[in-house]
């Protein structure tokens, strides 16, 4: 598995530095989060790795490859995955028709074969019915296969949002505040699953929330952002006695 | 059937064995995973029996052994239930849903020597618990999910790794299995079934391979079941109901068991499966019941035309196919034609289509949803038994479902009522007692009756009438026993009746006082230009005092015993309250206190010569204030 590096990343809006000189790295096989007050410049940061911003400076290495000018599609097909804050799915469309779109570009058949649905077309589509069925068990979403994800509770949208991000079978996955607005026993469950996803599917995890609870009992590294700037790092632990990060959460007393 | 005469003198995995080679290429179980109904003949399932329990007994389960089940229903429960039996050791299933003290507690008074586990949740139980449990040397788990952790440690071991344990001694000894299960014998104990006791521990029920085997050749011999016919498998294992369904009924007759997805995927499977029998408590029925109701309110309005009407005709054909009676043939026209409008694809849509049978069992289920089912074509049939019996000791007959019964015995099922009143029965199913509660033993099975503690009587027609536990029963002056709760409960059945209270321990007849409910009667009133003000002035009405007395007259007749009979009834002039103390916060009455309380009206009640009595009703609003009210009080005599 290879190493996320961010080296001296700027990204800025007009005048406005969302992100300043940011240097850090994402160590393969742990979970690490990014925490900070709103405004920080965490999405941002999630947006120029998946490719959806391009930093104005400074460079992004995901082993080999250079994703720093990477559009979004070259970007998650080096297998790196996004579950966005917002529900970003399908709202008419079931919770199996979501999924399997989400497989599409792994779907390699032509628009021929695709009509008369034979051969490779019919045995790619099994296989990724497959691949699917084995996300809808792992994140437990059988009794919601055929239901559209409009019709869904809140709770169970974000867990649809994350299975279409494991859907690509990700290396790096890149969870964007996936326990917001929950409940603490839906928070409890997706902790289960993040932690399942980091151990058994063998993928490396990027966390950005809010609930510092969680983030200091689940993460292995703990990066913090304060207005675009690093201005802490280290283990969890470490990182809650940081007193600039204590004052940049709680303010100065 | 000489082929059942047979099967009563197996064990149930000689039974297995037997099904393997009768319909050995038919499908016994079938489970949804990742989408998909996994199919495995009788024949697989019984070489997954075959390694299992060659591997269980190679990791040191004994004859006599106990090996506990928590998991939801899966295929693996089955299997590695009847391995250990195979083995001679002893299955036990533990509910999914109980807390890790009471598993605790329960492994200990079984002495549970290996535990098996569908997935991680109920491991961790057993982690959170493990120094308590000293007698527990292994926990096999299903779902490697998660299990991660527990890897390194030998308490814990995955059923594909015993799979391979089993493989591996079977290319030394392929006989082994065929030699474990010669020596076991239908008698002997098989499974420790966790009795529902109402309070303390639970006890263990020791039920023998007859038992089960029982139980499903006589419910067959009643309702045919045929090879290939579909059982969805949705109630928790650790109840009889289900050990019955899977040990008993799908081996003995060769039916599939399927298991859902999930459980909250269930009833979604159940339509995909359109099982041939179901089984389950009325709770369940009450959710099927509403889910049909909300769909039809969700339909357009043709629909619901349509429904509503043939729903009374329905009704009525219902109360001729109940009790097998000839139908008139104008109603037997609009029958089918109900039945080709609306209930095909109405049981359709719930899965019910296929359905033959269908039994309710555990607790009492109110008239209305009988009529219902059988309205919409749904063959649902009350049982009576318990866990003690395997199940079912009385049953409903096709054509002779009555609502207020529960039928009469199986066959090789004997049943009398004692001079107490209590239900007894004997038959092969009977239990060989409590685990290791010799006194317990004792009391169950004194004189070779099994006690159900249960107060009923035979009616006329044969058919089982259960009236209440026994000891909530009262006798009159004259030792004759009723229950009040069960008259209460019958008086109730009326729509204009909201509450009322039985009298007559220790009397010369039965009373009652009787609150009438407020919104129903309201209406009538409103419809019939009936004036009132307050629940107290509509309750003292003439007209309303008439109506009651046709409640009362009608609830008389259809009562059979005669000491049954109201005979005097007052209509209480307010309804009795949680915040009078009058009920229980669960809504049940309190006996004692109302009979205090009113111990003027209870005089009143008990003497002939009293027509109507002025009485001070006192009231306490919710901000404290109280009032008196002067109100008249009339009895009412019945013939």
């Amino acid at each position: 598995m290879d190493t996320l590096k961010i080296a001296n990343v700027t990204l800025s809006f007009g005048g406005l530095n969302a992100l300043t000189d940011v240097n850090l790295n994402i160590e393969p096989g742990l979970i690490t989060s990014i925490i900070g007050p709103n405004g920080a410049g965490k999405t941002s940061l999630l947006n120029c790795i998946s490719g959806f911003y391009h930093p104005n400076a400074g460079d992004i290495f995901y082993g080999e490859h250079r994703l720093t000018r990477s559009s979004p599609h070259q970007v998650s097909n080096l297998g790196v995955a996004r579950a966005f804050q917002n529900i970003e799915l399908f709202r008419g469309m079931t919770v199996l028709d979501n999924l399997m779109l989400a497989r599409h570009q792994n779907l390699k058949y032509n628009f021929f074969q695709a009509v008369v649905f034979f051969g490779k077309a019919s045995r790619q589509e099994a296989e990724n019915r497959r691949f699917v069925e084995d996300v809808i068990d792992f994140m437990e979403l059988e009794p919601y296969r055929k239901r559209t994800v409009g019709s869904l509770a809140y709770g169970i949208q974000k867990r649809v949002e994350v299975a279409r991000a494991l859907t690509l079978g990700p290396k790096l996955l890149l969870l964007d505040e996936p326990m917001a607005g929950m409940n603490v026993e839906e928070k409890e469950d997706i902790v289960r699953f993040i932690m399942d996803i980091q151990k058994e599917r063998q993928a490396t995890i990027v966390l950005v929330e809010h609930d510092l609870g969680v983030v200091m009992d689940i993460s292995d590294y703990v990066y913090v952002l304060d207005f675009g700037e690093l201005i802490g790092a280290g283990k969890p632990e470490e990182v809650a006695k940081d007193p600039k990060v204590i004052e940049a959460y709680i303010g100065e007393d | 059937m000489e082929e059942h005469k047979d099967i009563l003198d197996y064990t149930i995995p000689q039974l297995l064995r037997w099904r393997v080679q009768h319909s050995g290429d038919k499908v016994a179980l079938r489970e949804k995973d990742f989408g998909r109904w996994i199919s495995y003949t009788w024949k697989e399932y019984y070489e997954y029996v075959r390694k299992t329990a060659v591997g269980l007994e190679k990791i040191g389960l004994k004859k006599d052994d106990k090996l506990a089940l928590i998991s939801d229903n899966i295929p693996e429960v089955l299997v590695v239930a009847i391995a250990a039996q195979a083995v001679g050791g002893i299955s036990a299933g533990i509910y999914q849903s109980s807390l890790p003290d009471e598993i605790a507690d329960i492994l200990n008074y079984m002495d549970v020597y290996m535990v098996f586990c569908g997935d991680q949740e109920q491991v961790d139980k057993l982690v959170e618990v493990r120094d308590r449990i000293p007698k527990v040397k292994k926990v096999i788990y299903e779902d490697p999910r998660g299990m991660r952790g527990y890897r390194a440690d030998d308490w814990f071991m995955q059923i594909d790794d015993l799979y391979v344990l089993g493989e591996e001694v079977l290319k030394e000894n392929p006989d082994r299995l065929e030699e474990m299960i010669e020596r076991g014998r239908p008698d002997d104990v098989c499974h420790l079934c966790q009795t529902s006791g109402t309070t303390g521990l639970p006890k263990g029920a020791m039920m023998t391979h007859r038992n089960y085997i029982n139980m499903g050749v006589q419910i067959t011999k009643v309702d045919k079941l045929d090879e290939g016919n579909e059982y969805v498998s949705f109630l928790p294992f650790a109840w009889i109901g289900e050990q019955m369904n899977s040990f008993g009924v799908a081996m003995a007759t060769g039916i599939t068991v399927n298991f859902p997805e999930s459980v909250e995927t269930a009833m979604e499977d159940l339509k995909e499966i359109g099982p041939q029998f179901i089984f389950g408590a009325p709770r369940f029925y009450e959710m099927l019941r509403s889910q049909i109701w909300l769909k039809i309110d969700d339909s357009y309005w043709l629909n619901r035309r349509f429904y509503e009407y043939f729903m009374k005709v329905g009704e009525r054909a219902a109360v001729y196919r109940m009790s097998g009676k000839k139908m008139p043939l104008a109603l037997r026209v609009k029958s089918w034609l109900g039945n080709i409008m609306v209930f095909l694809p109405l049981t359709n849509q719930i899965g019910l289509l296929r359905l033959r049978r269908a039994y309710t069992g555990g607790a009492a289920l109110g008239p209305d949803l009988f009529t219902f089912y059988q309205a919409i074509g749904v063959n649902l049939k009350q049982i009576y038994g318990q866990t003690e019996i395997t199940g079912i000791a009385y049953m409903h007959r096709d054509g002779d479902v009555r609502p207020d019964t529960v039928g009469i015995p199986l066959p090789a099922t004997e049943c009398k009522i004692s001079d107490e009143g209590e239900i007894l029965s004997r038959s092969p199913s009977v239990t060989a007692g409590y685990y290791k509660l010799d006194d317990k033993t004792e009391e169950l099975l004194a004189g070779g009756w099994l006690h159900s503690g249960d107060a009923g009587f035979i009616d006329k027609d044969g058919h089982l009438v259960v009236i209440d536990r026994l000891s909530d029963v009262m006798h009159n002056k004259a030792g004759e026993m009723f229950s009040p709760m069960f008259l209460e409960n019958k008086l109730k059945f009326s729509p204009y009746i909201k509450e009322a209270v039985i009298f007559g321990d220790q009397r010369e007849y039965i009373a009652a006082l009787i609150n009438i409910d407020p919104i129903v009667v309201g209406k009538w009133a409103e419809d019939r230009g009936i004036s009132f003000t307050t629940f107290m002035d509509l309750s003292a009405g003439p007209e309303v005092a008439e109506l009651m007395i046709k409640q009362v007259i009608e609830f008389n007749q259809t009562i059979e015993k005669e000491h049954f009979r109201i005979h005097r009834f007052a209509i209480l002039y307010k309804l009795l309250d949680v915040d009078d103390s009058e009920l229980t916060k669960t809504g049940k009455i309190r006996r004692k206190f109302i009979r205090e309380k009113y111990d003027d009206l209870y005089t009143a009640l008990y003497d002939p010569s009293i027509s109507e009595k002025k009485v001070e009703a006192f009231f306490q609003y919710q901000d404290g204030q109280t009032t008196t009210v002067q109100t008249t009080l009339k009895f009412y005599t019945m013939e």
